[in-house]
């Protein structure tokens, strides 16, 4: 243990802005530790890709950044994870504020039981009062931008069930853009859909990267290679390598990272 | 079948005979349920159908409209003041109490509250509405102590249909920034109406066909006021009436009791037969 530290050269520190930083991070389900010693620093408006075998933790690391691990009854957290440079952790945090600064997208697609545009004006509705002009105005600009307005423009009133795998997932991201988080954190995007709907996510995220921090948990190697910027490698709950993309995948310095990425095991 | 048996009588019965065996016991015990509920209802309607007529349904001096009235305004209060509470509770234990030794403990009184005998529940509500709290034996004492009663049942009810509701609805509300009272009120609470509902209309067929909690605290026979204007005015009661038509009045016709039970007994079973219809129609209209 302990060889995940910061002074490890195997975690390399982005350069420009930062948006996210954890220090000594860690999380237990009861007796369970799920993630140990997690020290990672994520630049503001590029794409963060979170890799690594089923079950070593990168959805619970995800989960840390906007706190839905608070749901999980047994679950706590140790170290840091300091959001624009405060800790979210912090007793005296709103969660509610936290999470709607920080948006997710799970893994499978959860639309609510009504219409496509109640859907996408759940948040907004939450968040303060909108005129109907103004709600109008922001489904049809979430829509848009989660590439899903030409394909829903004329039914909007119907339910959101009733939306294929990959609208509905789209419908989620367009979802999460109508409260304009800062972050986007995206649970194994695409996993479920078919290369086309896949496709069109990717153009949509690179698209979305220019406004948004967006960190991507995925088992798709190629995605991860081709849509973001940073890399990072988690293997039983802990970060063994990370940093640009292209390091990782082509020139890793960990023999792990190295033969999960050449898909040795996974 | 006996001829084919025959063949294997040295060992023991073959797979198929087993089944069929079974199946004729599983069969028999669920029609021997079947049969008392069928006596009942039958002897019931048979001979109270020859007593029943517009008059007696009608009639204010001595018929029974003025029970038919009571029980219904009996119900309608009931449900006033237990949903409120118990939908409450059940949101409380379902949606927000860590869990704990308290919560157990308050499921287990819930539990043994649905335990205690009804004429137990009408003794207290004696002592506490009708005496202590000073409403005197009166609609209002009456719908306090029948609230009590199905109490149990609407949260046991409750927490079930807020237990369907799946959890990552929950999941998505708080990620979009939701407080748990936005989750609860937006999200959990309309998705779990259905079962609430019918859960409620259930508990008051319940409570509409009780005779002891009303006994002490709300009914009364022969009112010189058949209607109550008030929540404090004495109410007749069809459980009452027919208690009271069974064992201390005189002169009555066995047909004529037999009539007013099959006006309870419609009167539940007309609130079930609701609760049943409007399950069906309000889960048509949702999944997930």
């Amino acid at each position: 243990m302990g060889m995940s530290g910061m002074d490890s050269d195997l975690i390399v520190r982005p350069e420009g802005e930062v948006k996210i930083e954890t220090s000594g991070l860690g999380l237990f389900y009861g007796e369970f530790q799920a993630l140990r010693d997690v020290s990672v620093t994520i630049a503001a408006r590029r794409i963060t890709a979170l890799i690594g075998p089923s079950g070593c933790s990168k959805t619970s690391f995800l989960r840390c950044l906007n706190r839905m691990n608070d749901l999980i009854s047994g679950a706590r957290v140790v170290g840091e994870v300091l959001l624009d440079g405060r800790d979210i952790y912090h007793e005296a945090t709103d969660v509610a504020v936290l999470r709607k600064r920080v948006g997710m997208v799970f893994q499978t697609p959860n639309p609510f039981p009504m219409s496509i545009y109640d859907n996408v004006a759940y948040g907004p509705r939450l968040h303060g009062r909108c005129s109907r002009s103004q709600l109008d105005e922001i489904v049809e600009k979430s829509l848009r931008a989660a590439a899903l307005w030409e394909e829903v423009k004329d039914t909007l009133r119907k339910s959101a069930l009733d939306l294929s795998g990959g609208q509905q997932q789209r419908l989620s991201i367009a979802r999460v853009l109508a409260v304009e988080p800062e972050v986007l954190l995206r649970d194994e995007p695409c996993s479920a859909l078919d290369p086309t709907a896949t496709f069109r996510i990717e153009e949509l995220m690179i698209e979305l990267m220019t406004r948004y921090t967006i960190v991507i948990v995925t088992h798709n190697m190629y995605q991860a290679s081709r849509v973001s910027h940073y890399a990072g490698f988690f293997l039983l709950g802990e970060l063994v390598e990370y940093g640009p993309t292209e390091q990782i995948f082509e020139n890793p310095k960990d023999q792990r990272t190295d033969d999960y990425v050449r898909g040795r095991f996974g | 079948m006996k001829g084919t048996q025959s063949m294997h009588r040295p060992q023991r019965l073959g797979p198929r005979a087993t089944q069929a065996a079974a199946f004729a016991a599983l069969w028999a015990a669920a029609a021997l349920v079947l049969l008392p509920v069928a006596a009942i209802l039958g002897v019931m309607f048979v001979r109270g159908g020859r007593a029943i007529s517009w008059e007696l349904l009608s009639s204010a001096e001595d018929g029974l409209l003025p029970s038919i009235v009571g029980t219904v305004t009996l119900v309608a209060l009931t449900a006033v003041i237990a949903a409120p509470l118990g939908i409450a509770a059940a949101v409380y234990l379902r949606e927000y109490a860590p869990r704990g030794p308290l919560v157990r403990l308050i499921r287990l009184a819930i539990v043994n509250l649905a335990g205690v005998p009804s004429v137990v529940y009408g003794l207290f509500g004696l002592a506490l509405f009708v005496t202590l709290l000073g409403f005197g034996r009166c609609l209002l004492a009456g719908a306090c102590t029948l609230a009590l009663l199905a109490l149990p049942l609407v949260i046991t009810a409750s927490e079930e249909a807020l237990r369907q509701v799946p959890e990552r609805l929950r999941a998505a509300s708080f990620a979009l920034g939701a407080t748990r009272w936005q989750t609860v009120r937006r999200i959990v609470l309309p998705n779990a109406l259905p079962g609430i509902i019918t859960g409620l209309i259930l508990s008051m067929g319940r409570a509409a066909g009780e005779t002891a909690p009303i006994l002490f605290t709300a009914a009364f026979i022969a009112l010189t006021k058949p209607f109550p204007s008030s929540v404090l005015d004495p109410i007749e009661a069809l459980p009452f009436k027919l208690y009271y038509m069974a064992t201390e009045a005189h002169g009555i016709t066995e047909d004529a009791k037999w009539a007013t039970a099959s006006v309870l007994v419609g009167l539940v079973l007309t609130i079930n037969l609701v609760a049943v219809i409007t399950r069906a129609r309000l889960r048509g209209a949702r999944r997930w």
